[in-house]
Protein backbone atom coordinates (compact mmCIF):
# COMPACT_ATOMS: atom_id res chain seq x y z
CA UNK A 1 0.00 0.00 0.00
CA UNK A 2 1.57 3.49 -0.94
CA UNK A 3 0.91 6.08 1.86
CA UNK A 4 1.75 9.76 1.38
CA UNK A 5 2.77 11.65 3.70
CA UNK A 6 2.64 15.79 3.46
CA UNK A 7 4.52 17.28 6.24
CA UNK A 8 3.72 21.14 6.07
CA UNK A 9 4.86 24.13 8.27
CA UNK A 10 1.97 25.09 11.04
CA UNK A 11 0.13 28.48 10.44
CA UNK A 12 2.17 31.58 11.50
CA UNK A 13 5.95 29.73 11.69
CA UNK A 14 7.39 32.13 9.15
CA UNK A 15 8.78 29.99 6.03
CA UNK A 16 12.00 31.15 4.48
CA UNK A 17 11.99 28.90 1.52
CA UNK A 18 8.26 29.89 1.25
CA UNK A 19 9.19 34.04 1.25
CA UNK A 20 12.49 33.06 -1.06
CA UNK A 21 10.23 31.00 -3.67
CA UNK A 22 7.43 33.43 -3.64
CA UNK A 23 9.89 36.35 -4.72
CA UNK A 24 11.19 34.73 -7.67
CA UNK A 25 8.27 34.00 -8.67
CA UNK A 26 7.29 37.67 -8.55
CA UNK A 27 10.57 37.81 -10.09
CA UNK A 28 9.41 36.08 -12.98
CA UNK A 29 6.40 38.44 -13.18
CA UNK A 30 3.59 36.19 -11.88
CA UNK A 31 2.40 39.22 -9.81
CA UNK A 32 -1.02 37.25 -7.91
CA UNK A 33 0.64 34.54 -5.97
CA UNK A 34 -0.18 35.67 -2.12
CA UNK A 35 1.89 33.29 -0.29
CA UNK A 36 4.08 30.58 -0.32
CA UNK A 37 4.42 27.85 2.01
CA UNK A 38 7.17 25.26 0.87
CA UNK A 39 6.57 21.50 2.68
CA UNK A 40 7.94 18.30 1.58
CA UNK A 41 6.22 14.84 0.67
CA UNK A 42 7.16 11.12 2.08
CA UNK A 43 6.11 8.36 0.07
CA UNK A 44 5.71 4.99 2.00
CA UNK A 45 5.25 1.66 1.14
CA UNK A 46 3.80 0.01 3.94
CA UNK A 47 2.35 -3.48 3.84
CA UNK A 48 -1.55 -3.43 3.47
CA UNK A 49 -3.72 -2.85 6.32
CA UNK A 50 -0.75 -1.05 8.25
CA UNK A 51 -2.81 0.72 10.82
CA UNK A 52 -3.64 4.57 11.29
CA UNK A 53 -2.15 4.53 14.65
CA UNK A 54 1.55 3.02 13.11
CA UNK A 55 0.99 5.58 10.77
CA UNK A 56 0.73 8.60 12.75
CA UNK A 57 3.14 7.17 15.47
CA UNK A 58 5.69 7.24 12.42
CA UNK A 59 4.90 10.86 11.76
CA UNK A 60 5.12 11.93 15.38
CA UNK A 61 8.13 10.35 16.11
CA UNK A 62 10.32 11.11 13.10
CA UNK A 63 8.70 12.20 10.09
CA UNK A 64 7.28 15.41 11.08
CA UNK A 65 8.49 18.06 14.05
CA UNK A 66 5.36 18.50 15.86
CA UNK A 67 7.09 21.37 17.49
CA UNK A 68 6.84 23.58 13.90
CA UNK A 69 5.34 21.19 11.18
CA UNK A 70 2.12 19.55 10.98
CA UNK A 71 1.21 16.33 8.45
CA UNK A 72 -1.52 14.76 6.84
CA UNK A 73 -1.82 11.07 5.72
CA UNK A 74 -3.46 10.32 2.29
CA UNK A 75 -4.13 6.55 1.86
CA UNK A 76 -5.43 5.29 -1.53
CA UNK A 77 -9.05 5.43 -0.53
CA UNK A 78 -8.69 8.66 1.09
CA UNK A 79 -7.13 9.80 -2.42
CA UNK A 80 -10.63 8.28 -4.42
CA UNK A 81 -12.37 10.12 -2.17
CA UNK A 82 -11.16 13.15 -2.80
CA UNK A 83 -10.98 12.53 -6.29
CA UNK B 1 38.13 12.20 40.63
CA UNK B 2 39.21 12.32 36.57
CA UNK B 3 37.10 13.61 34.52
CA UNK B 4 35.22 11.33 32.00
CA UNK B 5 34.26 13.02 29.23
CA UNK B 6 32.52 10.98 25.75
CA UNK B 7 32.10 12.62 22.32
CA UNK B 8 29.61 10.99 20.12
CA UNK B 9 30.73 10.45 16.70
CA UNK B 10 27.15 10.38 13.66
CA UNK B 11 27.74 9.49 10.19
CA UNK B 12 28.46 12.92 9.31
CA UNK B 13 29.65 14.34 12.58
CA UNK B 14 32.45 16.67 11.31
CA UNK B 15 32.95 18.62 14.81
CA UNK B 16 33.87 15.71 17.15
CA UNK B 17 37.40 15.69 17.07
CA UNK B 18 37.27 19.32 17.18
CA UNK B 19 35.49 18.49 20.67
CA UNK B 20 37.49 15.67 21.81
CA UNK B 21 40.34 17.74 21.68
CA UNK B 22 38.71 20.67 23.57
CA UNK B 23 37.94 18.61 26.60
CA UNK B 24 41.26 17.10 26.45
CA UNK B 25 43.11 20.01 26.40
CA UNK B 26 41.04 21.69 29.51
CA UNK B 27 40.47 18.35 30.99
CA UNK B 28 44.29 16.75 30.83
CA UNK B 29 41.98 13.35 30.18
CA UNK B 30 41.47 11.34 26.76
CA UNK B 31 37.93 12.24 26.05
CA UNK B 32 35.87 8.86 25.14
CA UNK B 33 34.66 8.58 21.92
CA UNK B 34 31.18 6.84 21.10
CA UNK B 35 29.56 5.46 18.06
CA UNK B 36 26.63 6.23 16.88
CA UNK B 37 24.67 2.57 16.81
CA UNK B 38 26.31 2.07 20.24
CA UNK B 39 23.23 1.28 22.53
CA UNK B 40 25.09 2.14 25.93
CA UNK B 41 27.31 4.49 26.70
CA UNK B 42 30.88 3.82 29.01
CA UNK B 43 30.04 3.82 32.50
CA UNK B 44 30.58 7.02 35.35
CA UNK B 45 30.62 9.48 32.48
CA UNK B 46 30.69 13.26 33.64
CA UNK B 47 29.80 14.75 30.95
CA UNK B 48 28.15 14.25 27.00
CA UNK B 49 29.19 16.09 24.14
CA UNK B 50 27.08 16.06 21.21
CA UNK B 51 29.10 17.63 18.48
CA UNK B 52 28.47 19.31 15.30
CA UNK B 53 28.20 17.98 11.69
CA UNK B 54 25.22 16.67 9.47
CA UNK B 55 24.40 13.74 10.96
CA UNK B 56 22.87 11.34 8.63
CA UNK B 57 23.40 13.34 6.05
CA UNK B 58 21.13 15.99 7.12
CA UNK B 59 18.02 13.80 5.81
CA UNK B 60 14.40 14.56 6.71
CA UNK B 61 15.51 17.24 9.23
CA UNK B 62 19.04 18.11 10.93
CA UNK B 63 19.28 16.08 13.80
CA UNK B 64 16.02 14.19 13.11
CA UNK B 65 17.28 10.76 12.20
CA UNK B 66 20.32 10.89 14.51
CA UNK B 67 17.69 11.93 17.61
CA UNK B 68 16.38 8.65 17.33
CA UNK B 69 19.96 6.59 17.17
CA UNK B 70 20.34 4.08 19.08
CA UNK B 71 23.40 6.29 21.18
CA UNK B 72 20.54 8.97 21.63
CA UNK B 73 18.57 6.55 23.86
CA UNK B 74 21.29 6.30 26.12
CA UNK B 75 21.95 10.05 25.85
CA UNK B 76 18.70 10.86 27.35
CA UNK B 77 18.72 8.22 29.72
CA UNK B 78 21.55 9.71 30.93
CA UNK B 79 20.33 13.33 30.81
CA UNK B 80 17.37 12.19 32.96
CA UNK B 81 20.07 10.90 35.65
CA UNK B 82 21.79 14.64 35.83
CA UNK B 83 24.87 13.64 33.12
CA UNK B 84 25.53 17.23 31.78
CA UNK B 85 25.18 17.02 27.99
CA UNK B 86 26.22 19.60 25.78
CA UNK B 87 24.86 19.89 21.89
CA UNK B 88 26.36 22.20 19.94
CA UNK B 89 25.31 23.04 15.93
CA UNK B 90 23.88 20.28 14.66
CA UNK B 91 24.04 18.73 18.18
CA UNK B 92 21.97 21.36 19.46
CA UNK B 93 19.55 19.76 16.73
CA UNK B 94 20.12 16.63 17.62
CA UNK B 95 19.11 17.85 21.48
CA UNK B 96 15.85 19.53 20.20
CA UNK B 97 14.44 16.96 17.81
CA UNK B 98 15.35 14.45 20.79
CA UNK B 99 13.00 16.76 23.00
CA UNK B 100 15.62 17.39 25.44
CA UNK B 101 15.59 21.36 24.79
CA UNK B 102 12.27 23.04 23.64
CA UNK B 103 12.20 24.40 20.15
CA UNK B 104 13.41 23.80 17.10
CA UNK B 105 16.23 25.04 14.56
CA UNK B 106 14.93 26.30 10.85
CA UNK B 107 16.53 27.30 8.31
CA UNK B 108 18.39 30.58 8.48
CA UNK B 109 16.06 33.36 7.58
CA UNK B 110 18.47 35.16 5.04
CA UNK B 111 18.70 31.51 3.80
CA UNK B 112 22.62 31.56 3.40
CA UNK B 113 24.84 29.30 4.99
CA UNK B 114 26.49 31.92 8.00
CA UNK B 115 30.33 31.51 9.09
CA UNK B 116 31.63 34.24 10.79
CA UNK B 117 32.93 34.92 14.09
CA UNK B 118 29.60 35.60 16.49
CA UNK B 119 29.22 38.29 19.02
CA UNK B 120 27.17 37.06 22.05
CA UNK B 121 25.91 37.97 25.72
CA UNK B 122 26.05 35.59 28.33
CA UNK B 123 22.50 35.88 29.61
CA UNK B 124 23.03 33.16 32.31
CA UNK B 125 26.44 32.74 33.85
CA UNK B 126 24.95 30.33 36.97
CA UNK B 127 24.84 27.50 34.84
CA UNK B 128 27.69 24.37 34.96
CA UNK B 129 28.56 25.54 31.64
CA UNK B 130 29.23 29.13 31.92
CA UNK B 131 29.68 29.68 35.25
CA UNK B 132 33.34 30.86 33.25
CA UNK B 133 31.65 33.85 32.32
CA UNK B 134 29.75 36.87 34.11
CA UNK B 135 26.37 37.18 32.86
CA UNK B 136 25.59 39.81 30.72
CA UNK B 137 28.85 40.27 29.18
CA UNK B 138 30.03 39.75 25.68
CA UNK B 139 31.87 36.72 24.14
CA UNK B 140 32.78 35.95 20.58
CA UNK B 141 32.35 32.60 19.03
CA UNK B 142 32.55 31.18 15.81
CA UNK B 143 28.97 30.33 13.95
CA UNK B 144 28.93 27.74 10.67
CA UNK B 145 25.55 26.93 10.28
CA UNK B 146 22.34 26.83 7.65
CA UNK B 147 19.85 25.95 9.90
CA UNK B 148 20.34 27.73 12.88
CA UNK B 149 17.14 29.83 13.53
CA UNK B 150 15.74 28.91 16.68
CA UNK B 151 11.54 28.89 16.47
CA UNK B 152 9.42 28.14 19.63
CA UNK B 153 6.56 29.60 20.54
CA UNK B 154 5.61 32.64 21.91
CA UNK B 155 4.48 30.94 25.70
CA UNK B 156 7.43 28.71 25.24
CA UNK B 157 9.71 31.47 24.50
CA UNK B 158 8.28 33.40 27.62
CA UNK B 159 8.64 30.43 29.84
CA UNK B 160 12.39 30.00 29.04
CA UNK B 161 13.33 33.44 29.36
CA UNK B 162 11.77 33.62 32.83
CA UNK B 163 13.42 30.62 33.95
CA UNK B 164 16.85 32.10 33.01
CA UNK B 165 17.13 29.00 30.51
CA UNK B 166 18.15 31.40 27.85
CA UNK B 167 22.36 31.01 28.28
CA UNK B 168 23.12 32.86 25.26
CA UNK B 169 21.84 35.69 23.13
CA UNK B 170 23.53 37.03 19.80
CA UNK B 171 24.28 40.61 19.88
CA UNK B 172 23.45 41.20 17.00
CA UNK B 173 21.06 39.53 14.14
CA UNK B 174 22.64 36.19 12.52
CA UNK B 175 20.17 33.91 11.39
CA UNK B 176 16.38 35.22 12.51
CA UNK B 177 16.40 33.16 15.74
CA UNK B 178 13.23 34.14 17.79
CA UNK B 179 14.41 37.09 20.25
CA UNK B 180 18.23 36.01 18.78
CA UNK B 181 18.81 33.20 21.52
CA UNK B 182 21.95 30.84 20.62
CA UNK B 183 21.88 28.92 23.74
CA UNK B 184 19.29 27.23 25.51
CA UNK B 185 18.83 25.30 28.42
CA UNK B 186 16.85 22.17 30.18
CA UNK B 187 14.58 22.77 33.36
CA UNK B 188 17.77 21.79 35.21
CA UNK B 189 21.00 23.46 33.67
CA UNK B 190 22.49 20.24 33.05
CA UNK B 191 21.45 20.22 28.94
CA UNK B 192 22.63 23.02 27.15
CA UNK B 193 22.40 23.31 23.12
CA UNK B 194 23.82 26.21 21.35
CA UNK B 195 24.69 27.15 17.48
CA UNK B 196 27.93 28.82 18.42
CA UNK B 197 31.37 26.66 17.87
CA UNK B 198 32.84 26.89 21.54
CA UNK B 199 35.43 24.15 20.56
CA UNK B 200 36.67 26.15 17.94
CA UNK B 201 37.49 28.73 20.47
CA UNK B 202 39.90 27.31 22.66
CA UNK B 203 43.11 28.67 21.42
CA UNK B 204 43.81 32.26 21.50
CA UNK B 205 46.65 31.64 18.64
CA UNK B 206 43.92 30.13 16.39
CA UNK B 207 41.22 32.98 16.91
CA UNK B 208 40.20 33.50 20.76
CA UNK B 209 40.31 31.32 23.70
CA UNK B 210 36.24 32.33 24.15
CA UNK B 211 35.14 29.09 24.10
CA UNK B 212 37.65 27.44 26.20
CA UNK B 213 35.91 29.39 29.19
CA UNK B 214 33.27 27.38 28.54
CA UNK B 215 34.46 24.42 28.89
CA UNK B 216 36.87 25.38 31.95
CA UNK B 217 34.17 26.01 33.51
CA UNK B 218 32.40 22.86 33.50
CA UNK B 219 35.01 20.37 33.83
CA UNK B 220 36.10 22.75 36.67
CA UNK B 221 32.98 22.24 38.65
CA UNK B 222 32.67 18.97 37.37
CA UNK B 223 35.98 17.79 39.05
CA UNK B 224 36.00 20.07 41.93
CA UNK B 225 38.50 22.57 41.54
Amino acid sequence: MKVRIHVSLKPGVLDPQGRAVHHALEGLGFSGVEDVRVGRLIELDVADGTSDADLDAMCRQLLANMVIENYSIEKPETARAAA
Amino acid sequence: MAFRGAVITFPGSNCDRDMAVALEKVSGEKALRVWHGDADLPERLDFIAVPGGFSYGDYLRCGAIASRSPVMRAVIEAAGRGVPVLGVCNGFQVLTESGLLPGALMRNAQLTFTCRTAPLVVENGQSLFTSGYETGSTVHLPVAHHDGNYFADEATLDRIEGEGRVAFRYADTVNGSQRDIAGVLNETATVLGMMPHPERAIEADHGGSDGRTLFEGAVGALVGT
